[in-house]
């Protein structure tokens, strides 16, 4: 894989679109496995997940656990990925920066949907109602909605290097929720159940159920991966239509003078 | 940047300025929701200090997009870029004009408005408060969202859209404060504390997110 990338990277060096042709080289490479990759752990950890005995207190319901944490993991996982990415269009002025954190907005947005309805189908039997005001569910509603703002706001822009630098700006402000997501719990005292996982002091979780969760947030995480490459892909190749398409147009229009010219 | 803030806040009180039209949609926005939800003492009394924040806010919110807009229409934007005081610093002073004629006038006439709801005394002083400390958190957050949509149709839409998310930290903690006061057991101090260091930080963030968003334009 080395080998390929390396020649992507000298053929790249030809190339004036340097960075997004070995970008695309390098998707062909591993988008394949990635995806394999993804099967196979959503395989194993959605049999895991079917096999685990029923909790005391949750019962069945324990089950949707194993859907609804990675998902909320990668709501903001890929917001993080947005605010690295935010960081590489103001700093590093990078050009695949903005196209990688366009990339990851609607995923985002959709583990965040994810996230919101499978926990208010677990609240439903579990607290009795679909929906409470605490400070958790509330922070995370509010993730929701700066992720569709965000897109909003790149559909908005027509000029891209413009679009890129105020969808960025506004990431990195909006990246103020992200902690209040994931302290709210211990902060406030609220409905949702505190931190189990990741703890100064070790998981709390007894391992027949904290082996499923992990293996289903790898699966997470690789599908992420996958979608985020594929999607930053298509975003690469869109641009590339759009520069050809306006070249088209620039060269029809030259000939059309020209030939006027003629007549 | 005094010249800039005193202009500005000159501007904004003349015919053409949004001062007075925003004071009377706060007010007019604390009069629909006794219509909406029906003229019972008790309830409003309990509900009157978020009355008058979500009045605030919305008042605030609606004379954002025309913070840059009209600097960048004549050109004085142009001018402001190439001044030799620094952007950010320009953009606090924008942000503060802003304050003192949306917010500062949301606070003061609060008690006003706080007599048709209905509220003590004590509950009136800390809604007064919370509106004079948290308000220019608004005020700073919102010049972001200006410096990020000025040109833009429709850019007054997709600006409610991205402060209010981020605006809601401190409407829930100035709330919060006040709830404390009309019902005993809870501490007044510690939100209002927190409203405060939100104020603090988006002084800090704002203008220099707001500065860095024109400086791109």
């Amino acid at each position: 894989m080395n080998a390929i990338v390396q020649k992507a990277s000298r053929k790249g060096r030809l190339s004036a679109l340097a960075n997004p042709a070995r970008f695309l080289a390098l998707v062909r490479v591993t988008w394949p496995g990635l995806a394999l990759a993804t099967i196979v752990a959503f395989t194993i950890g959605l049999y895991l997940t079917f096999s685990v005995p029923d909790d005391y207190q949750q019962g069945r319901t324990v089950r949707i656990m194993f859907i609804h944490v990675p998902a909320v993991w990668m709501a903001m996982g890929a917001y993080m990925v947005m605010v690295s990415a935010a960081l590489g269009v103001l700093v590093w002025r990078h050009p695949l920066a903005d196209v990688a954190a366009r990339a990851a907005a609607p995923i985002g947005a959709a583990f965040t949907f994810l996230g919101l309805a499978t926990g208010s189908i677990w609240g439903r039997p579990m607290w009795g109602s679909w929906w409470e005001w605490d400070a958790r569910l509330t922070s995370f509603l509010v993730l929701l909605i700066i992720y569709l703002g965000l897109i909003a706001l790149w559909r908005a822009i027509e000029e891209p290097a413009r679009s890129a630098r105020m969808a960025a700006i506004v990431i990195l402000v909006g990246a103020l929720n992200i902690p209040i997501i994931k302290f709210s719990v211990d902060w406030f005292t609220t409905l949702h159940q505190s931190a189990s996982v990741l703890r100064l002091d070790g998981p709390t979780m007894p391992p027949v159920f904290l082996t499923p969760l992990l293996v289903m947030g790898l699966a997470y995480l690789l599908f992420f991966l996958t979608l985020h490459l594929l999607a930053m892909r298509n975003e690469v190749i869109r641009r590339q239509i759009r520069t050809g398409q306006r070249k088209a147009a620039q060269a029809a229009r030259t000939e059309q003078i020209a030939r006027g010219k003629k007549q | 940047m005094i010249a800039l803030l005193k202009r500005d806040v000159a501007l904004a009180l003349s015919g053409g300025g949004g001062a007075v039209t925003a004071l009377l949609f706060y007010l007019s926005v604390v009069i629909i929701v006794p219509f909406a939800i029906g003229p019972d003492p008790v309830m409003l009394a309990a509900i009157g200090p978020a009355i008058l924040w979500i009045g605030a806010l919305l008042a605030g919110l609606l004379g954002l997009e025309r913070l840059f807009q009209p600097d960048r229409e004549d050109g004085s934007l142009d001018q402001l870029r190439l001044s030799p005081v620094p952007l950010p610093a320009l953009c606090l002073a924008k942000s503060i004009a802003h304050w003192l004629v949306t917010g500062l006038p949301a606070a003061l006439f609060a008690p006003l408005f706080a007599l048709i709801l209905g509220l003590d005394t004590p509950v009136i002083a800390a809604t007064v408060a919370t509106l004079l400390v948290g308000t220019p958190a608004i005020s700073f957050l919102g010049a972001v969202g200006a410096a990020v949509t000025v040109g833009l149709p429709r850019g007054g839409l997709l600006l409610a859209i991205l402060v209010l998310p981020l605006a809601v930290p401190v409407v829930i903690f100035a709330v919060g404060a006040v709830r404390a006061v009309s019902m005993e057991p809870d501490p007044f101090w510690p939100p209002f504390a927190l409203v405060t260091a939100l104020t603090l930080f988006f002084a800090v963030i704002g203008p220099f997110a707001a500065a860095f968003a024109l400086r791109g334009d």
